[in-house]
């Protein structure tokens, strides 16, 4: 199998969709001749011309409402938001109109849109170039949100994302994209979504997590090991829908549950696994449920100190690990 | 662009007079005698429903409504023309009662709607009246916030392009959404690509209380068009017959050269909404000014004098639509609500 980096697996996914279905197609800034900032879409516009590799105006609100347009009449829209941190102008349409479309029109009209967003810091963004977004399109039904972590999920994910018919929220942390490599296999495949991956087995503690915080989870696992302390790694691969299926396992097994993420603590995506968690398997828990996620200050800043500070590395869930493994 | 000049202003001739149409002209190509009396009725049927389901709200059994009366001629003549054309696909904006109607439901469909029982054809009871999706009838309409369905109608067209489909959207809204962004960034987008997309807004001169002139520090919301790089014009929105040859013009148009911003001027002649009241911020007497520009008075009057329906055709199509909306008011009372189990129906598509 030929190692690639999750930037290489994403276009590789793009390519491989848009060869198989003419109707695919992807807009947003700088996506042409340029290939995107990250250069997902590189040679693209080459393959398939500009009517299906759509360079935009800087206008995100645009970019979703024309994409989403393009879905009720049938087309497989992947629009590229360049940065998280610029989504919000597109907000109303993604949040207001693309999530309530098939609920608010009884079913009539199917949104096949995935709009991919690059999110996530540590590498020096500062405030507008680091922004962790997946809570609030978590918080909303009628999207689903992917947030793949390794080169193999993300074009599997990506693919099943752009064949399904509702609006999808896909999130790639840009540190992975060349940071993380990764066996991808030749040919066809795709993931499902809606369900997470055991990442590693373990027995005394389980760690519940996602994107580029799910490789420092694997880390300080592997750290902690060393002493004792056997640790088993969910990722969630997608936030929605939730796979509550394997959280629940994997915590009846264990008895004690940490939840990582970048994503600013309160009323984030760790809340909610622990109310699930809380409400479903109370019984089973040895322990206090402990989160160890992004602080509530709103985004990381942009000196390496502060920067450090902010994120959950591998050295703080090692650390709150071997607390809750003394519990 | 083949057909007229922009206006500079609304024909002044129709302002306060009875008859929008010179008593002289001859009907406009295309259109038939069947066709305007076919309308006739459609007009008179959605001014009758909407003054019914203004009473039913103060019955307290139609909870919200936004009405369209004043604005029937630009919304009829326009939907004339999208229907001659036969490939036109519609999105229009929560005032649009008559043009959703007069597309072809039923009364009791819109009555349905209103009351938000089972069988409301947009959305079966999810959303305010009328709101949702009529595919049948080619129409799109997602929410109330305004100038959301611009980008929309606008990827809508690109989309019919990219298939090779030869379709036209027209997508409808007030002189409030006109401040929106998105409306700058549907327009632009739509003229960089050339997208057959027809920009009709409909100018009653109030976003709900503001004025328009503390929306805008221009006259005419058509002369943006330029800044575009398309053309726009500025009709009578009261003149059925007006606004149906403009938007024949622009779909043509359209199709050819891409964008048109058609600015029909119209008058409200309700509250914003059945919540509203606009005697907080409107003179005395101009509604009662405007009303003698009604559309349906005008339509009425043109077709007596070009001979088309007598008095007592018209009589007896507001007496067939007042029955009409009696039976439909009745159905819909005595039809059933949703099922509550329907609430977790949808959220997901498959």
């Amino acid at each position: 199998m030929a190692v690639k980096s999750v930037i290489e697996a994403v276009r590789e996914a793009l390519r491989e969709e848009m060869q198989r279905d003419p109707t695919v197609f992807v807009m947003g800034e700088d996506v042409g001749a340029r290939g995107g900032v990250f250069l997902a879409t590189q040679g693209l516009l080459e393959e398939f011309g500009e009517d299906r590799i759509i360079d935009t105006p800087l206008a995100e609100a645009s970019i979703v409402g024309i994409a989403l347009g393009a879905a009720f009449r049938g087309q497989r829209a992947v629009p590229e938001i360049q940065f998280s941190d610029f989504v919000w102008p597109s907000i109303n349409q993604l949040i207001g109109e693309a999530a309530r479309t098939c609920y608010g029109t009884n079913g009539a009209l199917q949104v096949p849109m995935t709009v991919r967003i690059p999110y996530g810091g540590g590498i020096r963004g500062g405030l507008f170039h680091s922004q962790n977004v997946e809570t609030h399109f978590f918080h909303t039904p009628g999207l689903k949100v992917v947030t793949p972590c390794t080169p193999y999920d993300a074009k599997g994910l990506l693919k099943s994302a752009i064949r399904d018919n509702n609006p999808v929220v896909f999130l790639e942390h840009k540190k992975t994209y060349r940071l993380v490599r990764g066996e991808v296999p030749e040919g066809e495949y795709t993931l499902p979504l809606g369900q997470a991956d055991i990442k590693r087995a373990g027995s005394n503690i389980s760690i519940v997590s996602y994107g580029l915080t799910l490789h420092y989870c694997l880390e300080a696992a592997q750290e902690v090991s060393g002493e004792g302390i056997d640790v088993e790694v969910v990722d969630l691969r997608t936030l929605s829908p939730l796979d509550k299926d394997t959280i629940l396992t994997s915590v009846r097994k264990t008895g004690k549950l940490l939840i990582a993420h970048e994503d600013n603590v309160t009323g984030g995506i760790g809340a909610e696994i622990a109310a699930l968690v809380a409400d479903e398997a109370f019984e089973y828990l040895d322990g206090p449920i402990v989160r160890v996620c992004g602080p509530d200050v709103p985004t990381m800043p942009f000196a390496q100190t502060l920067e450090d500070a902010y994120i959950p590395d591998t050295a703080k869930i090692a650390a709150a690990l071997r607390r809750l493994a003394a519990y | 662009m083949p057909p007229r000049k922009p206006r500079a202003r609304v024909n002044a001739r129709n302002n306060g007079g009875a008859t929008v149409a010179e008593a002289d002209r001859a009907l406009p190509g295309g259109l038939t005698a069947d066709d305007l009396t076919d309308y006739y009725h459609r007009m008179v049927l959605c001014r009758t429903i909407d003054e019914r389901i203004w009473a039913l709200n103060r019955q307290g059994k139609v909870p919200i409504a936004a009405s369209s009366q004043g604005h029937e001629g630009a919304q009829l003549g326009s939907l004339l023309a999208a229907e001659k054309d036969g490939n036109c696909f519609l999105f229009p904006y929560y005032r649009d009662l008559a043009l959703k109607f007069a597309a072809g439901l039923t009364a009791e469909q819109v009555m349905r709607s209103f009351m938000g029982k089972a069988g409301d054809p947009y959305s079966n009871g999810r959303q305010f009246p009328l709101q949702g999706a009529d595919l049948p009838r080619n129409i799109i309409q997602i929410s109330n916030v305004v100038a959301a369905g611009l980008t929309q109608s606008v990827g809508y067209a690109m989309a019919c392009k990219m298939r090779g489909e030869a379709t036209v959207a027209l997508v409808y809204f007030g002189d409030g959404a006109s401040s929106q962004g998105e409306t700058h960034e549907a327009m632009n987008f739509a003229a960089v690509h050339r997208l057959p997309v027809i920009f009709i807004c409909e100018n009653n001169r109030y976003a709900i209380s503001v004025p328009q002139s503390k929306q805008m520090g221009i006259e005419e919301i058509a002369s943006r068009a330029a800044g575009y790089g398309f053309p726009g014009f500025t009709i009578d929105g009261m003149d059925f017959i007006g606004c149906y040859e403009a938007t024949r013009e622009a779909i043509n148009s359209s199709r050819a050269q891409g964008p048109v911003l058609l600015e029909m001027r119209v008058e409200r002649f309700m509250s914003h909404t059945t919540d509203d009241d606009d005697r907080r911020y409107r003179p005395e007497d101009e509604v009662e000014l405007a009303r003698l520009r009604d559309p349906l008075l005008t339509f009425g009057n043109l077709l007596l004098e070009h001979g088309i329906m007598t008095q007592q055709e018209l009589d007896e199509a507001a007496a067939s639509a007042l029955q009409s909306v009696d039976s439909a008011t009745d159905a819909a009372d005595d039809a059933s609500p949703p099922d509550v189990s329907t609430l977790h129906h949808m959220v997901y598509s498959g």
